[in-house]
């Protein structure tokens, strides 16, 4: 463990030198700006912050750190919803928001090279000109970074269909947490081997930093129709997603809200969704357009079957972006119904869908905190989004109890403790709920093998005993079936 | 502590919301960031618009450092964080009562007091402006201290004289507007007519195409002589005593016009005088001079936005033209005067109406920014331009006069002179079946 008070602050004229003056923050105030990602109730102000704008640079930066056994912890654009980013006091910030050039988009390979700072939204602005779009789709698209999803492996609305970043990543270059410079796949689909890209992409920021990505590109559908459905409860909304999968139609996106977020979203962007819905259903189809047509009756018979008591649709693109841009802003939103929230992510099979979310209410109505539930019900992630006063003493605990209380809801119904926004320090405490500390052991083993000296986003993903209570199974320094013999660094 | 009015800019004064409660709004979600032009070129978290609003809430009880201080100075108050904010947070109201404070509380440096000296003392005065048009003279008029060209300040208020020298014509071709102007055919409204500091001294020809475009309209117009400058440039540096002096000026003269409607045609004056109580507010005004603020504010309108709501009665002549339209910030941020500025030109036959890449970056105008941090002007200036060449247009139309200076200063930088227009001066040329020629003679 490095010197707190020598550590990064000792490195600041070596990181001057490599990522120029411009490049080094070592202002308290300044510094403590990135005290926080998208979650502010973790927060630590970084030893010191650099702003490298080449894979050169990183790569120089980590290798002092590694020379001098200095944590670093990556940073995108810092709206991780886990904690990811948290930085640390003792540690060197590496954030790659001056890396935000899209290198390559070579159309006839369908594929895009990017550096890691470049918004998400911006990959699919580049592409569009050419009839293409970068199929994941996160809530936060307009600004989260390429670098940061490929690290939480993020997800959005439409990967129910197209599947989740890692399906869309064909190539990556990594600084490993030693400072040597790795190219991990390329422009082809399916290195051989072992799927190195697999392991990186959720990563967290743990097995080093990827500092240029090659991601594929996927062709815009030829037709693509939304339709908005509103129900007057949400067990009527959860029967039509049902009846929907059953039908064997697989939409785009199935996205569902209850009455609280639409409350949210109407104050922030009025959206116009119809009055009195206890649920709101987002249904959009792509592909061809007989088949969209077709699909396109059958939901909307579905879903009256269900009890919609109005169904909206939409063709053109500035009816769709109306609909849609109420689910967009339903997280920030809830800023407009509550002076503070907790986003809350976890997954349950689409089956166990209704009957968590009755427990869900019940745990509400038990303790007055109120939820506000937004979530991909096509793939069964929820993001029930817990509303609480921090002005009121004891609220924020409360909150936070409903909070872990949900997550293990989840995971008593065959689900997860997180569905894409990953575990950061968030919820690396919850881990052991649905790993033995066998399997916590084999992940910190392999960890590892990366991050020999443990300074890659060092107390993230995996329980640490300073982090969650002294625990068996997670012990820091040299690795017990490596002290035995049983095992070997590579 | 520093209070602010809510969003609300007609009815009864509305509860206050303290600055500590409207630093509360922030989620950390960082939606603003991409929107935020000092973020898009320099991609550090003190120059966005959430690290801005931590070190509002950081330095609360804390002395302003210099080095806090210069992110506070770095933005350019175009708001487009306000448009992008999904939680509604009011940075409008947050960077005006710190730069307030700034000013209060924060010694500057000898050379940046005497900039800004110069350029309070210049911008916000007509008469003074008058003077000193054309950089000749504004060499002449400082030349006698030699200490003043040394600070380099004349180097950067110059070429922004320079490039406003060269998109204004010269000043005997516009004779002055009447105190009261007919309408053309049956009188529908009656409306004051708001003439600017920057736009009635350099660009005098966009207020006399205003107003023949309101009277042609059905418009009686008229143009209090007594009007001086609305504040905005004040109220948006923290200048906050100077910028209620203004305001309350221009209250007063407005009530004196007895008028329906206060027609604006600068987007930056349209945008301070729609939040009169809250410039009022921040220098500690009483309730009584709050409840004529507010009122004003609800009977003032974007000339774009009055003319779409009265509806068309003149008839469009045929103007063949490609052309972009800017949105200035202080219009489509300030306002959300969007639409009608475009709907506007539509209508006009043989217009072809261009999409601007990027819409909502600001082009570095920003009121005096261009004259206080020059060189992210410029590099924001220089982005602008690119994305109006790639668009092809001979003629950009915005309805700011520090856009068109700025962005004719960028083009031409370039290589690429380009001619500008007000919408006032499209639409008026159109209605008097002028030729599109008439609007692009500047250019080569
Ligand atoms: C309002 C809102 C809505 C959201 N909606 C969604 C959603 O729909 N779906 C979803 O999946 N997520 C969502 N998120 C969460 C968040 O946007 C994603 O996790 C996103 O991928 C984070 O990107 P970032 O650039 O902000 O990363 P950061 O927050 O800066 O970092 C996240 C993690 O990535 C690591 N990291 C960053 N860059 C690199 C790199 N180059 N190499 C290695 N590691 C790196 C960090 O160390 C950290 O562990 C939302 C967040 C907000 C605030
Ligand atoms: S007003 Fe403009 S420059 Fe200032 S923080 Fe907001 S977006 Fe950035
Ligand atoms: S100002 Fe608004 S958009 Fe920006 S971080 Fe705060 S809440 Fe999010």
């Amino acid at each position: 463990m490095p010197d707190a008070m020598t550590g990064p602050a000792a490195l600041a004229p070596r990181l001057r030198a490599v990522c120029g003056a411009d490049g080094v923050v070592t202002d308290p105030a300044r510094r403590r700006t990135y005290e926080s990602d998208g979650i502010t109730y973790h927060s630590a102000v970084p030893g010191i912050v650099v702003l490298p704008e080449t894979t050169g640079q990183v790569a120089a930066v980590v290798r002092l750190c590694a020379e001098h056994g200095v944590p670093f912890v990556p940073r995108g654009s810092g709206t991780g919803l886990s904690g990811g980013a948290l930085p640390r006091p003792d540690g060197v910030l590496v954030v790659t928001s001056r890396m935000r050039r899209v290198i390559e988009v070579d159309i006839p390979n369908e594929r895009a090279v990017v550096q890691p700072g470049v918004f998400n939204l911006d990959v699919t602005r580049a592409a569009a000109p050419h009839g293409y779009h970068y199929a994941p789709d996160p809530s936060s698209r307009q600004v989260c970074s390429v670098g940061g999803n490929i690290a939480e492996n993020s997800g959005g609305a439409h990967c129910l269909k197209y599947g989740f970043t890692v399906n869309h990543v064909t190539g990556l270059e990594i600084v490993t947490p030693r400072g040597d410079v790795v190219r991990l796949g390329g422009k082809a689909p399916d290195a051989p081997g072992y799927d190195l890209i697999g392991v990186f992409v959720g990563s967290e920021g743990t097995l080093g930093i990827a500092t240029e990505i090659t991601v594929r590109l996927t062709r815009a559908p030829q037709r693509t129709s939304t339709l908005l459905a509103a129900f007057p409860t949400m067990d009527a909304g959860g029967r039509a997603v049902s009846a929907i999968i059953a039908a064997g139609v697989l939409p785009a996106a199935v996205e569902m809200m209850d009455a609280l977020a639409v409350e949210a979203a109407e104050a922030a962007v009025r959206c116009g969704y119809p009055e009195g819905a206890g649920a709101v259903l987002i249904v959009e189809l792509d592909g061809a357009a007989e088949d969209v047509a077709a699909q396109f009756e059958a939901v909307t018979a579905l879903c009256r079957a269900a009890g919609a008591f109005a169904v909206r649709a939409a063709d053109d693109p500035a009816e769709r972006a109306r609909i849609w841009k109420g689910r967009r802003s339903a997280f920030a939103a809830v800023g407009r119904i509550s002076p503070a929230y907790i986003v809350q992510d976890g997954v349950v099979p689409r089956t166990a869908l209704g009957g968590v979310l009755a427990r869900i209410s019940e745990l509400s109505a038990r303790s007055g905190i109120r939820v506000a539930n937004v979530f991909h019900a096509g793939d069964g992630n929820l993001h029930p989004l817990v509303l609480f006063d921090d002005a009121e003493p004891g609220a924020a605990e409360r909150a936070a109890e409903v909070s872990g209380a949900i997550l293990d809801l989840c995971v008593e119904h065959g689900g997860s403790i997180t569905g894409e926004h990953g575990v950061g320090v968030d919820k690396a405490c919850h881990m052991p709920r649905m790993f033995s500390d066998d399997d916590l052991a084999t992940m910190d083993l392999f960890r590892r093998a990366f991050d020999p000296d443990g300074i890659a986003n060092p107390e993230k993903v995996l329980p640490t005993p300073r982090l969650c209570g002294e625990r068996p199974g997670v012990v820091r320094g040299e690795h017990p079936l490596v002290a035995s013999g049983q095992a070997e660094l590579f | 502590m520093t209070d602010f009015p809510t969003g609300a800019e007609t009815g009864p004064p509305s509860p206050r919301r303290s600055f500590d409660d409207l630093l509360g709004d922030c989620v950390h979600c960082g939606f603003c960031l991409p929107t935020c032009p000092t973020y898009v070129l320099w991609g550090e978290e003190m120059d966005s618009p959430r690290g801005r609003i931590h070190l509002m809430a950081q330095t609360r009880d804390d002395v302003l450092t210099p080095e806090v201080v210069q992110h506070f100075d770095r933005c350019l108050g175009c708001l487009a964080c306000v448009s992008s904010c999904p939680s509604g947070v009011r940075y409008d109201s947050l960077i005006e009562s710190t730069r307030a404070r700034v000013e209060a509380e924060h010694q500057r440096g000898p050379r940046e007091r005497l900039l800004r000296a110069l350029v309070f003392a210049l911008f916000p005065y007509r008469r003074r402006l008058d003077l000193l048009r054309g950089p000749l003279r504004a060499y002449r008029a400082c030349g006698a201290s030699a200490w003043l060209r040394r600070s380099g300040v004349l180097e950067r208020v110059s070429p922004s004289l320079a490039a406003m020298e060269r998109v204004a014509p010269p000043l005997r071709t516009v004779p002055a507007l009447p105190g009261r102007l007919p309408a053309v055919g049956r009188r529908r409204a009656v409306v004051g007519l708001l003439t600017g500091c920057v736009q009635g001294s350099l660009l005098p020809q966009v207020n006399t195409a205003t107003a023949r475009v309101l009277a042609s309209e059905g418009c009686e117009v008229l143009t209090p002589r007594a009007q001086g400058c609305c504040g905005a440039l004040s109220a948006h540096s923290g200048r906050a005593a100077e910028a209620a002096r203004f305001a309350r000026a221009t209250v007063e003269t407005f009530e004196r016009a007895g008028v329906d409607t206060v027609v604006v045609n600068s987007a930056g004056c349209g945008s301070s005088m729609k939040h009169y109580a809250d410039v009022l507010a921040e220098a500690g005004a009483g309730p009584s001079w709050e409840r004529r603020a507010r009122a004003l504010s609800a009977r003032t309108a974007d000339l774009t936005e009055f003319l779409v709501r009265l509806g068309p009665v003149a008839e469009r002549h045929p103007l063949p033209v490609r052309a972009a339209y800017h949105d200035a910030c202080h219009l489509s941020h300030g306002q959300g005067v969007r639409d009608q500025p475009r709907e506007l030109l539509r209508a006009i036959p043989g217009l072809e109406l261009l999409d601007l890449p990027d819409p909502d970056l600001c082009c570095g105008s920003a009121g005096v920014y261009n004259l206080l941090r020059p060189d992210a002007a410029r590099e924001l200036g220089d982005r602008k331009a690119g994305n109006l060449r790639s668009t092809g247009a001979r003629l950009l139309v915005t309805g700011n006069p520090g856009c068109s200076l700025q962005i004719a200063s960028a083009m031409e930088r370039g290589g690429h002179p380009v001619s500008v227009a007000h919408p006032a001066q499209v639409l008026d040329a159109s209605i008097r079946g002028l030729d599109a020629s008439a609007l692009l003679e500047d250019a080569p």
